[in-house]
């Protein structure tokens, strides 16, 4: 094992976090705001991410296709939280669970229908296919570092919205007391509707940067919405410090998990052997250390006790 | 009349349902509808199971596929390894495969039983929104481990070559395998009865309801909750073992999230916490299967929409709407 490998493997787990930020996120500030669990934020990643692989094919523009995904998947934000989630915000978490479940059956066959079974295809733009050069002699596909960037240039970007901006403190009174905040003038259906579109567009462009590394599929956001559940149980609901530590502790666990515990097997038992305990093992590895957080402090890392 | 001696006729006519549509398909020679009427027995099972946890605990699981999958794949080594001739292991004793339906249950309830005991008491250290995430975690937990831990066929799954034997009978002839499944059904639907009016059960009801309460009067909620939730898991697992041996097929989808969104939705669609609302849910989820599936090859689009409709305009379910109660409990 060398070390640049072994830094490489870092960087790609801290692709893989700041993917599930972008979705995280969104799930949290959601939560946080609306008291609601959305199981169909998987299916707007879908929709970004065939949104842009539509627009990519007819324009060959890597720039406009993400627009795109940004826009179908908050467009189709807006929609969904108009015509069922709002209905939502009262019930239990039971009919959230199952109402949103619909939604994916729908969102999931409705794109077979549009798209066809087949896998879509979507390149990564021409001038981001290069390999870079990183200090330490790393040769680093230039796109995951740029993944890497525009993550954690979202991520500032939405603390500085969330903790400097007008809108950003409308947001976080909405989650300490939403009855005051309406009796002081603010429209608290339109702020709903905002929070859930910007979450909405988050997922999209999550899901059109991803879908360049990947396929994209039909079912290919309930995965990672999963992962983003667990992301929230580790850094704690409602909490943004806490989805972006969750997701670059979860991203960095699955990479290094898959990379380091094959290896690690491999030290006291034949190669092969090695090779398949460790890697079934590593597929556990998140969860384990979900149950480590549950049993440590329940309400995750950065959670209020309630 | 009164809405519990309707919601009892509705019980009975659901029941004899279930049982003369199969018989009758005997009499006319039609085999597939009577595999239909097995599937029923078996999804209405794992619906039971669920309910124990849902509808008198509280708990929204969404990790009941766990279970499902762990008594699938619990028939499903067995099965494989008494193909093989292969013990599963000799140090420190020897255990050998088995092509015996009534071992095979035991060893799919057991190890259902460990899992949801496990998956519980971390789960239930969370409430709420929480506890729905961490059970959807834990069960595509198991679900890649069966993928990527290839001694028993990975991502392809297990074949089970010749149905599995219950002494005295004739697994293979389709009716005999329903009867099988129908009794189990209706042993676990009595269990859950005898549950919901023992103290146990009571008690569980009125933690859903106000946990401060029961703990006041000295009762432990965590540990209730941890023990229906077993049960729970349990009967969900038997229900697997069984699906294992219709399909004589094991795969890692038993596993999948979706399973456990269908569970809940048998649940839901026939009226959370009604004895057998998940028998009315499981055999309008397989109707709908069958017939919406024949009209267009997209028909969860049609299942997505009637859920809407449930969830958003007729609280209780189906045993809801018809016994006129409404929701079970509010």
């Amino acid at each position: 094992m060398t070390i640049t490998l072994f830094l490489e493997q870092i960087l790609n787990g801290l692709q893989f976090g700041v993917m599930l930020f972008l979705m995280a996120s969104g799930l949290t500030l959601v939560f946080g705001v609306m008291g609601l669990i959305n199981l169909a934020h998987g299916s707007l990643f879908m929709v970004g991410a065939f949104a842009a692989a539509t627009i990519s094919a007819w324009t060959g523009s890597f720039i406009l296709a993400l627009a795109a995904a940004l826009a179908a998947a908050a467009i189709a934000g807006v929609f969904m939280e108009i015509l069922v989630i709002r209905r939502l915000y009262g019930r239990d978490h039971l009919d959230q669970v199952l109402a949103t479940f619909a939604l994916i059956l729908i969102f999931s066959e409705g794109t077979r229908w549009i798209f066809g079974s087949f896998p879509l295809y979507l390149d990564t733009p021409q001038w981001l296919s290069e390999p870079v050069s990183l200090p330490g002699g790393i040769l680093y596909p230039s796109y995951r570092l740029a993944i890497i960037i525009i993550g954690l240039v979202i991520a500032a970007g939405l603390f500085v919205f969330i903790s400097r901006t007008r809108l950003g403190i409308r947001i976080r009174a909405g989650e300490n007391d939403r009855e005051m905040i309406a009796a002081l003038g603010v429209d608290i259906s339109r702020l709903y509707t905002f929070v859930f579109a910007l979450g909405a567009g988050l997922a999209g462009l999550a899901g059109a940067l991803i879908g360049a590394i990947q396929s994209v599929q039909v079912g290919m956001g309930e995965p990672v919405l999963i992962l983003a559940f667990v992301v929230i149980v580790i850094g704690g609901i409602g909490s943004i410090k806490g989805a972006l530590i969750g997701s670059i502790l979860v991203g960095l666990t699955d990479t290094l998990g898959r990379f380091l515990l094959p290896i690690a097997f491999g030290s006291f038992m034949e190669s092969s052997s090695a090779t398949l305990i460790g890697s079934a093992i590593s597929s556990m590895a998140i969860y384990l250390l979900m149950a480590v957080i549950l049993l440590v402090r329940p309400q995750g890392l950065f959670g209020s006790a309630s | 009349m009164k809405k519990s001696t309707r919601e009892l006729i509705i019980n009975l006519i659901a029941l004899s349902g279930l049982l003369i549509v199969p018989l009758w398909a005997q009499v006319t020679d039609n085999p597939f509808t009577i595999t239909l009427a097995t599937k029923v027995a078996i999804f209405a099972l794992a619906g039971v199971g669920l309910n124990i946890a849902l509808g008198l605990g509280g708990l929204v699981s969404l990790g009941h596929a766990a279970f499902f999958g762990i008594g699938g794949y619990a028939v499903g080594i067995l099965a494989s390894h008494a193909q093989t001739y292969e013990p599963l292991m000799e140090w420190p004793f020897l255990i050998e495969g088995t092509k015996l339906m009534p071992i095979m249950w035991v060893v799919a309830l057991v190890t259902s039983a460990l899992a949801a005991l496990v998956i519980g008491a971390l789960s239930l250290r969370t409430s709420g929104i929480y506890f729905i995430m961490v059970t959807l975690a834990f069960g595509q937990m198991f679900y890649y481990f069966t993928i990527s831990w290839p001694a028993y066929g990975g991502e392809d799954g297990l074949s089970i070559y010749v149905r599995n034997s219950f002494p005295g009978l004739n697994t293979l002839v389709p009716l005999q395998f329903f009867g099988i499944c129908f009794v189990l059904l209706i042993i676990c639907l009595f269990i859950n009865w005898r549950i919901i009016h023992s103290t146990f059960g009571l008690a569980l009801n009125a933690a859903r309801q106000s946990q401060e309460r029961v703990e006041t009067v000295g009762l432990n909620p965590f540990r209730m909750r941890l023990i229906a939730f077993t049960i729970s898991g349990a009967i969900t697992g038997l229900a697997g073992a069984l699906f294992a041996d219709l399909n004589r097929f094991v795969s890692p989808a038993m596993f999948s999230w979706q399973t456990s969104g269908e569970i809940l939705v048998f649940v839901i669609l026939g009226g959370v916490s009604y004895l057998c609302g998940p028998l009315v849910g499981a055999a309008v989820f397989i109707l709908l299967e069958h017939y919406l599936g024949g009209l267009s090859e997209y028909w969860h689009i049609y299942l997505g929409a009637l859920l809407l409709v449930v969830v958003l305009f007729a609280k209780g379910g189906i045993i809801g709407a018809l016994s006129g109660k409404g929701a079970a409990h509010g």
